[in-house]
């Protein structure tokens, strides 16, 4: 409770930090949008935005201006689906904030003032050149694990670019064990959870929040009432072709709904129909082997083949890592752009592989408008590399959030000093820091 | 659902399922004072002997290539020979055999097969459902009485993954880290077999997986009983390592001068082995301290610990690893899932390496072993990033070389020596790339993976007939 109240007074005073002006020059520009870099470039941002990016972009006067030296300038990555911000240690239960099974609260859970900008894996993808987070809580007790967030992962105490910016949903095999046992259990709670925010729209003082009968508490019910109207994205785990089948189905009685899949390993066997159902996916990259019986199909192949079937595909992290590695995503995307190379695979071009972590994953979420590219208007934020941003040996060397240069420092930064030598000195290494 | 830790925490779920076996049940001896006349007759050390024959090949000659030894050197535009299973020549030029098949391997790059030292294929396979949940006899913290090879289901999808995405050529299955003698672990073969013996590597030595830290002590201390604090781990390992002296005692007595044979104890035998330097040690370990604890408890008992697995503050502790001989098997940047993971650094190898401890990668991870080239590549970017020196071709000892010495294989693979098995990956560029993939994986000089060729891309029974089989994964 106290951490709670903390974190939201903390939200509540936090000023934004004063963003630079800055013109990089002789950029490898790559805007995010699956379109080719383009050498030469200039990228302007200014009081927090980008202002213009591309060749024959004038460095204004009296902004400082950083020489790119012909590297690649991009947008900062955007990870499309994570637990960052909610989680220290995986293992260690007080400081995972992820789910909470205990809690009468569901659909209502609103992640936001949980996020903690001081959380290691913050400051450690930050100066891996990952800049924004899509933020969901995890199901426990409810196939509705809550209200997600979308963050900035700058170095200041105002983490939330969006509170409650989608509702994160478990199904398939998930699902049916959170609801009790069965898939047919996990529909009929969600069918009925939607149902109960139409009745809580049309009559809130009369929609009862105590007795047997009522399975949708009352905040639960008006947490969901923006997902049924379509004014917040329904963000669902699932895996298995079928089970994106029966939630599309789903669309015919809540034609509103803005559904978006996560995971989606057999997204491929019917692609079109997501290409036709205009569903977003965040899907879990490398997926490729039958881990459980509704990702029989998987393949690395998913995500190519649905970006070629038309699917508005981007990349996210789910179950693996989600807390902590974002930086994964940019080895995911480089291994898309290897598939090119392998015989009968599917895999994505350079560009598109660059644009399922920038752009795509932010349009997949409704926000494109905001960030994920180097567009007029979009937050400043930016990133210099020291080479080619997909490759293993690459580093992020500048790093821009919403203008401001940011610190690149980060604990395993200090571990590194410390132990570069491990031998002990004149003192024992806990005076060397 | 759920995160790393989910797997980790998998364990815990299994151990729901039954009380505590004895499995520290002492050994029945019946002491013996009958006069020795002759030695007496030793139990079979090899009761489920390797059954694996080298597929057939033809004497292949791979020109114009870039190769990675596996031992530290590099040939530029080098060419390769093997035959009969084996490497022939390695060097600038080789005399080829007439008739033998010739590969341009210009543009790409050839090296010895990886050899992954800790994987749970097999014994948490694919599906990872409760039904094929095999890899954690989590009813008490000494189970040395357990080999993963009664575990491994050879129909594991995962097998395929790792040859074709990862040129994994050979791999040590293990028991799970619930117990603080988790049992014996088993070196494969990557190749198909319809029994676990088919897979096994001939000559390979056992090894026995140990554990410390987190796991014991939280599976046990949450079941009320010992170990359920890092002391209480040593406490145990320690009542446990004078045992097996003592059994080992007798048992080399009787060997030796004969009399009435003392009583078998299954998990003394593999303690025994260890004592007797047949069997190595792999251990669990992550924290600085323990090891260093870990280490001092060998010394006192009279064995040698091989290899560190996980290991992610070996780096704080190089020099004592290098001075105790002990091997370091890590992940690139797995971080901060447990406790004992919070103070990874992705330089650890590179500072293994530079102070001259044996160091290597391994996945613990039926996706990171599709990927062990790579998570090499990111750790020797950091590595030079820190300012260490280090080549691709020295960067490459972490993946072949020095886990066939942690293994006791180096003899037979692991490097591209002559007379060594044909154990080899062609790749089609740079494999500390991300845009590389395999292009051929040969074991023992037969053709088992071929990126060009659909009929060479395995499939499980498991996979027959399902959605998906047969493609690209």
């Amino acid at each position: 409770m106290i951490r709670w109240l903390i974190g939201t007074a903390a939200l509540a005073l936090a000023a934004p930090c004063a963003a630079q002006s800055v013109a990089i020059t002789n950029a490898r520009l790559v805007v995010g949008d699956g379109s080719a870099p383009i050498d030469g470039a200039t990228v302007v941002v200014r009081d927090g935005k980008i202002v213009a990016a591309g060749k024959g972009v004038a460095a204004p006067a009296g902004v400082e201006v950083i020489d790119a030296g012909g590297r690649y300038v991009t947008p900062g990555i955007v990870a499309g689906f994570t637990r960052m911000g909610i989680v220290e240690v995986d293992g260690v239960d007080e400081t995972n904030d992820a789910a909470a099974g205990n809690s009468p609260f569901h659909a209502s859970i609103d992640i936001a003032p949980a996020i903690n900008p001081k959380t290691s894996a913050i400051a450690l993808n930050r100066a891996e050149g990952i800049t924004r987070a899509v933020v969901a809580p995890a199901t426990r007790g409810s196939i509705f694990a809550g209200q997600g967030a979308i963050i900035d992962l700058g170095a200041d105490e105002n983490s939330v670019t969006k509170p409650r910016a989608f509702q994160f949903l478990e199904y398939g095999e998930s699902g049916a064990q959170a609801a009790g046992g069965s898939r047919p259990a996990a529909m009929v709670a969600l069918r009925d959870a939607l149902k109960a925010a139409r009745a809580y729209a049309k009559a809130p003082g009369a929609y009862l929040d105590q007795g047997r009968d009522v399975l949708v508490n009352r905040a639960d019910a008006a947490a969901l009432l923006p997902v049924v109207e379509g004014r917040v994205p329904l963000l669902v785990h699932v895996e298995r072709a079928s089970d994106m089948r029966a939630l599309i189905a789903l669309k015919a009685d809540y034609p509103a709904l803005k559904l978006v899949f996560v995971g989606a390993s057999e997204g491929w066997m019917i692609a079109r129909d997501l290409a036709a159902a205009k569903i977003p996916v965040l899907a879990s990259a490398l997926n490729d082997l039958p881990e459980s019986f509704e990702t029989l199909a998987a393949t690395q192949s998913n995500v190519g083949r649905m970006k070629a079937a038309g699917v508005q595909v981007a990349l996210g992290i789910i179950n693996d890592n989600d807390a902590r590695q974002a930086r994964y995503e940019k080895q995911y995307a480089g291994n898309l752009v290897a598939l090119h190379h392998v015989p009968g695979a599917t895999g994505l071009s350079w560009d598109a592989a660059f644009a399922s972590i920038t752009g795509d994953a932010a349009e997949a979420i409704g926000l494109g408008g905001e960030f994920g590219t180097l567009k007029p208007g979009r937050r400043g934020d930016v990133v210099i590399w020291s080479g080619d941003p997909l490759e293993l040996s690459s580093a992020a060397e500048t790093v821009f959030i919403d203008g401001v240069k940011q610190p690149l420092g980060t604990r395993q930064a200090e571990l590194l000093k410390r132990y570069r030598q491990p031998q002990e000195g004149t003192l024992p290494k806990a005076y060397e820091r | 659902m759920g995160m790393r830790i989910g797997r980790v925490s998998g364990l815990a779920i299994a151990l729901g399922l039954s009380a505590c076996a004895a499995s520290d049940a002492k050994p029945q001896t019946t002491a013996s004072a009958a006069p020795a006349k002759q030695p007496g007759k030793t139990y079979n050390h090899d009761p489920y002997p390797s059954t694996y024959k080298p597929y057939p090949g033809v004497p292949t000659l791979v020109t114009n290539v870039t190769i990675f030894d596996g031992e530290g050197g590099k040939i530029d535009r080098g060419q390769i020979l093997f035959a009969d299973g084996k490497i022939v020549a390695i060097g600038e030029s080789v005399q080829a055999p007439a008739g033998a098949t010739v590969i341009d391997g210009t543009g790409k790059v050839l090296t010895p097969g990886i050899i992954d030292i800790h994987s749970h294929l097999g014994d948490y396979p694919s599906p990872g459902v409760q039904a094929n949940s095999d890899g954690n006899e989590a009813t008490g913290p000494v189970t040395a009485d357990v080999w993963a090879e009664h575990s491994v289901w050879p129909q594991d999808p995962g097998f395929s993954r790792a040859l074709a995405n990862g040129g994994v050529t050979t791999l040590q299955i293990l028991p799970g880290s619930a117990n603080l003698f988790g049992g014996r672990s088993v070196v494969l073969k990557n190749v198909y077999a319809r029994t676990v013996q088919g897979m096994k590597f001939p000559g390979a030595p056992y090894g026995l997986k140990m554990a410390c830290g987190e796991n014991p002590k939280r599976v046990y201390g949450s079941k009320g009983r010992q170990p359920s604090t890092r002391m209480g781990n040593i406490a145990v390992d320690r009542a446990t390592w004078a045992r097996a002296a003592e059994y080992k005692r007798r048992w080399d007595k009787y060997e030796k001068d004969g009399g009435d044979p003392p009583s078998r104890d299954i998990a003394m035998d593999t303690l025994r082995g260890v004592l007797a330097g047949e069997i190595l040690v792999q251990n669990h370990c992550y924290r600085a301290d323990e090891m260093g604890i870990v280490l001092d408890m060998a010394k006192e008992f009279g064995y040698h610990v091989s290899t560190f697995h996980h290991a992610v503050e070996a780096y704080k502790i190089a020099d004592l690893l290098k001075a105790n001989g002990t091997c370091a098997a890590v992940w690139a940047d797995w971080w901060g899932f447990k406790m004992e993971s919070y103070d990874a650094i992705s330089e650890n190898l590179a500072i293994l390496h530079n102070s001259g401890a044996c160091a290597m990668i391994h996945s613990d991870d039926a996706n990171g072993i599709q990927r062990l080239n790579q998570e090499v590549a990111k750790a020797l970017a950091a590595g030079r990033r820190a300012g260490f020196q280090i080549s691709d071709a020295t960067a490459w000892t972490w993946l072949t070389y020095n886990p066939a010495k942690a293994l006791g294989i180096a003899d037979k693979t692991g490097s591209l020596k002559p007379g060594k098995m044909a154990d080899v990956v062609l790749w089609n560029n740079d494999p500390f790339s991300v845009y590389t993939r395999p292009e051929k994986v040969w074991i023992d000089g037969a053709l088992l993976y071929d990126a060009n060729n659909p009929k060479l891309r395995p499939v499980s029974d498991f996979e027959l007939g399902q959605p998906g089989s047969g493609d690209v994964k």
